[in-house]
């Protein structure tokens, strides 16, 4: 008990750490869906083409191949990332493919009379997305974004394998040093929890507080 | 950094192999997956309140907390109880139960998904329980289960490169065992990557026709 005691402030630093590769990653990953989402939906051949090879590229691998090739492949071909960049980069990136299609379905289920409504306003296409579609369609993003966000701080374990000393990498170090096995993975695996339904308690209070601004019933997470 | 062809040729038969061990990985860990996600599904629909309780918790705790930890868990506590796994078994058990709580997700909504009026007809009839079960509840809850359940085993391909770090030699730890012994990056991983998708793209476009034919017949 009293090693867990003397390892404890080594444990907050891994979970602070775990903390700021989740809401980095999280930040890029949230960009990179509506970038990729909205080019899935462009009017241009080749936008969505592109997209789409990103898309298939970033969910068809897994994210700790990408994850070990930014970091060991990239400094080969001349570009040198640190271990946090590159662990946020394929973190964020990753997720950011999933969350892609989120939102492309989400303004994809929009109705047909909300287009043409737009266009009988005679909006132009900026106007019809910023003030039409977007808005409608975000309600609808916010509880698969929220089993996302899940499954993007569960990834950050993962950046314990390019060193990054995470949680996951603090209960190795403790393993490492104390021999005990049972009681480091346990407590990481409650903070893992924690923090996990802190972002669940996020996503909720996100979709209740939208819903109660627009007056609806909000959409529930889980 | 150049590719070299040499390097890829002489890795690509260790990749071949390792990428045997991924999908043998991700077969049992889906059988796996598959039945304990029924059973947790049937648990969580339980009449009794403390069942449902402690079961929907326990799989909230296993599906917020990362695979790669629970992998370490098995891997490292359990010998210490008197539990000898082999990486292997110690990484399918991961997997499957990791997945098992994604998995009963499918199974509650597809059984809970089939019309009440689908029950009262089979009491009419007087169907036995495992009539009503077998002829009347699965064979209308099954179908739209098939589509996410496909999709979960391409997403536990995916997943497979973490049993690595429990020393199991899949298709991504057999391109970084040799790429620490040759020094050569580039092309395992490029090649490990490009098998990836070689596999998944295409299992993707089939769980999209999947989805299309059960789609069709609802």
């Amino acid at each position: 008990m009293e090693i867990i005691v003397e390892y404890f402030p080594l444990l907050l630093k891994g979970a602070w750490l775990t903390v700021q590769l989740t809401v980095t990653s999280a930040v890029i990953a949230l960009v990179i869906s509506f970038v990729i989402g909205l080019s899935r939906l462009s009017r241009h051949w080749w936008v969505r083409a592109l997209a789409t090879i990103y898309l298939e590229f970033f969910r068809g691998t897994s994210a700790l191949v990408q994850m070990f090739f930014m970091f060991y492949v990239l400094p080969l071909l001349g570009v040198t990332l640190s271990p946090f960049l590159a662990g946020v980069i394929a973190c964020g990136f990753n997720l950011g493919s999933y969350g892609s299609e989120v939102v492309r379905g989400a303004i994809q289920s929009i109705g047909k009379g909300q287009r043409e409504a737009a266009h009988s306003l005679n909006y132009t296409t900026y106007q019809r997305y910023r003030y039409v579609l977007i808005p409608q369609a975000i309600p609808m993003m916010i509880p698969p974004f929220g089993n996302l966000l899940i499954e993007l701080m569960k990834l950050t374990a993962v950046t314990s394998l390019i060193t990054l000393s995470d949680l996951t990498f603090v209960a190795q170090i403790i393993r490492g040093q104390t021999a005990m096995t049972l009681e480091p993975f346990l407590i990481i695996l409650v903070m893992y929890f924690a923090i996990a339904s802190v972002l669940v308690g996020f996503t909720d209070w996100v979709a209740s507080s939208i819903a109660k601004r627009r007056g609806m019933v909000p959409v529930k997470v889980n | 950094m150049h590719w070299d062809w040499a390097v890829a040729a002489d890795v690509l038969p260790r990749l071949l192999a390792g990428l045997m061990v991924t999908v043998q990985a991700t077969f049992v860990g889906a059988i796996l997956a598959y039945a304990l996600g029924l059973g947790l599904a049937i648990l969580k629909m339980s009449h009794s309140h403390p069942v449902r309780f402690v079961f929907y918790w326990l799989s909230e705790f296993i599906r917020r907390t990362p695979l790669l930890v629970q992998l370490y868990f098995l891997f490292y506590v359990l010998p210490d109880l008197g539990i000898f796994l082999s990486p292997f078994l110690a990484g399918v058990i991961g997997l499957g139960l990791h997945f098992a709580t994604y998995t009963s997700e499918v199974f509650r909504a597809g059984i809970e998904n089939v019309p009440k009026g689908q029950w009262e007809a089979a009491r009419s009839l007087n169907y036995t329980r495992a009539q009503t079960w077998t002829r009347v509840i699965l064979p209308q809850a099954i179908p739209p289960m098939i589509p996410p359940l496909a999709n979960y085993l391409i997403t536990m391909f995916k997943e497979t490169p973490l049993l690595a770090a429990i020393t199991v030699v899949e298709l991504f730890n057999a391109a970084n065992i040799y790429s620490n012994s040759f020094y050569k990056y580039l092309e395992p991983m490029t090649l490990v990557g490009a098998l990836f998708l070689l596999v998944s793209i295409p299992s993707a476009y089939a769980a999209i026709w999947l989805e299309r034919k059960y789609a069709r017949q609802h």
